[in-house]
């Protein structure tokens, strides 16, 4: 029981990377390689304001928020200079700067050695103390937070904000014919999309009660990015399907037995052969709406 | 030419002083000065390659120019022109290489015209009953409002141009570019087409219409430029620039 707690943990944090990662790869278009930067700024910022100041759990993931959202503006600004692949290239070259920094600001981060201690967060409603030290509790506030960035999501795509998006990944010179400016569309949708990535940060940092680089690494940005190809590219329930998938998969290789000390690195093989075996025979995905 | 005809006086809407455009070794439109009369249908005709698209690429923001300016619609002398701003300045197009939203849907196609540009208030707004009613009333003349939930990539070759002009419509616009909107269409097409022309003329719209059929030029134009080679090869009213020897050679020289 435990052990499917801990499953359905992973499975809202993913589905918020998932979900954020797609308004931006999805819908608008833009092959960004870099999700787990966001993710990792997050986490950080949880971790480090948890252990060394007296701030409290929500507090620190609304900071992170905004600081991951300020550097994604930054970074949203060099990126709209590149298109396509080298759009890809150029977001991949910042996950691994972004990753650098946290392995080598040793003052901040303490490096390789990651930061232990993160506590879990505590709520007080007027009299009530109430702690999510427990998994189940734990849960219960991941996937609240889940279901809210999934609205949020929706609520974007649904407007006419998110319509503009669809256009600029179909033709971004035609729609600025039309009179949009979509450098601010562009932008507003990655600064949005790495505050949400940024809160899956935090959920995890707490989660785990340590934070190391390992976690923030390229290769979580592509696990992200292969979550949404599976699940299907600009369908939300898209992300949320190949999160689980991705979750899941792990288990289910497990059952296949291979021998513990290879096991991870099968794993890695695995998720290769996935995204090429999609790329080869259904770039939708599952639910796909779009594909690259 | 005639030169009574070119001193004759009239409301230019748009003005090119002198442009040129490279492509590394073409040179697509040189040295390039037309002026475009307010709420008449005005015809660019000219052999393929002779800059008739770049022309309006140029004045639609799709590419900058080299050298030279540009006036449209009481802007101020513009030296760039960003592909946002022409609806500012009224100006909306078609393009010769039908460009669609093709992985979104007919209807779409047609609201993302029509809603909020700026950032936040677009976040903020559904597209409203008025959006709705603008996009039917566009698609129904257009015989698309059946199609509204196919995806434009699946509509036929026809059925896109039509799309086209449809989103060209349900702009405000007072500056129509039409890049050969007629091209591979059967003639009840053509028919429904030319008589949209004739309509935003009555409007007291200005269209620029790139054109191949000379009778749809005759028929449909108050005043032709002729191009060749990104140089203007002659300008007035059609009968007397079809009949000019020099348009017909360019023509039958290709
Ligand atoms: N994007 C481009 N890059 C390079 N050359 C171009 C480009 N667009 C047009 N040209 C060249 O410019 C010239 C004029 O082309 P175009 O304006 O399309 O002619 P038209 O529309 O009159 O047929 C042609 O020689 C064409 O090959
Ligand atoms: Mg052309």
């Amino acid at each position: 029981m435990e052990y499917l707690i801990h499953l359905g943990i992973l499975f809202a944090i993913y589905t918020i990377l998932g979900v954020s990662l797609n308004l931006v790869v999805g819908y608008t278009g833009l092959l960004s390689v870099t999700q787990a930067a966001f993710y990792g700024i997050g986490a950080y910022a949880t971790a480090i304001l948890l252990t060394q100041t007296g701030i409290g759990f929500f507090t620190s993931m609304i900071l992170g928020v905004i600081l991951a959202m300020s550097i994604s503006f930054l970074i949203g600004l060099v990126l709209s200079r590149f298109r396509d692949d080298y759009y890809a290239l150029a977001s991949l070259g910042f996950n691994v700067i972004v990753f650098s920094i946290f392995l080598n600001w040793q003052d901040l981060t303490r490096g390789p050695l990651g930061i232990p201690g993160i506590s879990k967060p505590d709520l007080r409603f007027f009299n009530y103390d109430f702690s999510f030290s427990s998994n189940f509790s734990y849960l219960i506030l991941t996937i609240i937070f889940a279901v809210l960035i999934y609205l949020v999501s929706k609520f974007i795509v649904n407007s006419s904000f998110g319509r503009v998006l669809k256009a600029i990944r179909e033709d971004e010179k035609a729609i600025q014919v039309f009179g949009y400016n979509t450098l601010y569309y562009k932008l507003a949708i990655f600064v949005i999309s790495a505050g949400m990535a940024s809160v899956a940060g935090s959920l995890f940092a707490s989660y785990i009660t340590f934070v190391d680089p390992s976690s923030f690494y390229l290769m979580e940005s592509v696990f992200i990015l292969t979550i949404i190809i599976l699940g299907g590219l600009a369908n939300l329930r898209g992300a949320v399907l190949g999160a689980l998938i991705m979750i899941l998969l792990p288990e289910i290789l497990r059952f296949v037995g291979f021998p513990s000390d290879i096991a991870a690195q099968m794993r890695q093989v695995v998720y290769g052969l996935i995204l090429i075996l999609l790329m080869l025979y259904r770039p939708k995905g599952f639910l796909g709406e779009y594909e690259i | 030419m005639n030169t009574i005809l070119k001193t004759k006086k009239i409301t230019p809407i748009i003005s090119v002083r002198r442009v040129t455009k490279n492509f590394d070794g073409v040179r697509a439109v040189d040295d390039l000065s037309i002026e475009i009369e307010k709420g008449k249908i005005t015809g660019i005709i000219g052999p393929n390659g002779s800059g008739k698209t770049t022309l309006i690429n140029l004045l639609t923001g799709m590419i900058p120019f080299d050298t030279g300016s540009v006036f449209v619609n009481g802007s101020k002398e513009l030296f760039k022109i960003k592909a946002y701003d022409i609806s500012v300045f009224g100006s909306t197009r078609t393009f010769q290489d039908v460009r669609l939203f093709e992985q979104m849907t007919v209807l779409d196609n047609i609201l993302v015209v029509l809603t909020e540009r700026n950032v936040a208030s677009a976040l903020f707004e559904k597209h409203k009953k008025f959006h709705n009613q603008k996009a039917k009333e566009v698609l129904e003349k257009m015989g698309l409002w059946g199609k509204k939930n196919e995806l434009a990539v699946n509509l036929s070759y026809g059925q896109r141009k039509l799309l086209e002009i449809a989103r060209v419509l349900a702009t405000k616009s007072d500056v129509y570019f039409l890049d050969e909107p007629f091209a591979g269409l059967f003639p009840e097409m053509v028919k429904l087409i030319s008589e949209i022309i004739k309509e935003l003329k009555q409007q007291g719209k200005t269209v620029i219409l790139i054109e191949h059929d000379m009778s749809l030029i005759r028929e449909l134009c108050d005043y032709v430029f002729v191009m060749e080679s990104g140089n203007l090869l002659a300008e007035g009213e059609p009968k007397e620039v079809l009949g000019d020897k020099k348009v017909i050679e360019a023509y039958l020289g290709e």
